[in-house]
């Protein structure tokens, strides 16, 4: 009885993290933001709603799967995030227009390979090696 | 659904189910809409991380684990997908 009040309570706070998630991302002004609220907020509602699953399941092989499932996501989706959008900030996506600081405005903004790869503009092989 | 009084986990993994589908609706919303490319980025990742945790209440729902590595290769494919889109897009400015 208390385990499925907790399984419960762990399935809709995580589906309600999802629901902030999208509000966020439909709601947040700029990309940056809505990166910030798509990737934080549905990642933890997932390990609330994977928890719940392991709760639920009881089982050594299935929690085993489920912590494999958290630990996956935990790992790949701030590098991902990260890549997205340092893309974005070098393809000059448009911060919000009430943004008050932005540290990388006076540092050049090509990034680190890009800039490798449009310097050596004589190898193509070492270009590619790059990508 | 095991023990004797199922119905408290039943309700909420259905409740959690259509809070799950609102969000990747809109999400949906934000991926047909975005107006950068990178916004539409966002919200497949999204939709893809949304489906993971939606897998995961259909196995609690439906008590079958053995959908579980599913939700494995979806969030690896995601992760995969993410990536080559991030790097299609720094090569696509030069």
């Amino acid at each position: 009885m208390i385990t499925d009040i907790l399984i419960a309570v762990l399935l809709l706070s995580g589906g309600a993290f999802s629901l902030i998630a999208a509000l966020g991302i439909v709601r947040l002004p700029d990309f940056y933001m809505r990166m910030h609220a798509a990737t934080k907020a549905s990642a933890f509602g997932l390990v609330l709603i994977f928890g719940g699953g392991a709760i639920f399941f009881a089982d050594i092989l299935v929690t085993l799967e489920i912590l494999l499932i958290i630990f996956f996501v935990y790992v790949t989706a701030p590098v991902a995030a990260h890549l997205i959008g340092r893309a974005a900030y070098h393809m000059n996506v448009p911060l919000w227009k009430e943004t008050q600081v932005d540290e990388l405005a006076g540092k050049g903004s090509a990034p680190r390979h890009d800039e490798v790869r449009t310097d050596r503009k004589e190898g193509v092989a070492s270009e590619r090696k790059n990508i | 659904m095991g023990a004797g009084m199922p119905h408290i986990v039943e309700i909420a993994a259905s409740a959690s189910m259509g809070m799950l589908l609102l969000a990747i609706g809109m999400a949906t919303w934000r991926l047909l809409r975005g107006p950068d490319l990178a916004d539409r980025v966002v919200a497949l990742d999204m939709i893809t991380l949304l489906m993971v945790g939606f897998i995961g209440v259909y196995a609690v729902r439906t008590g079958i684990d053995a959908v579980l590595p599913v939700a494995i290769v979806i969030s690896l494919i995601a992760f995969l997908g993410t990536v080559a889109f991030a790097r299609y897009l720094l090569r696509r400015k030069t």
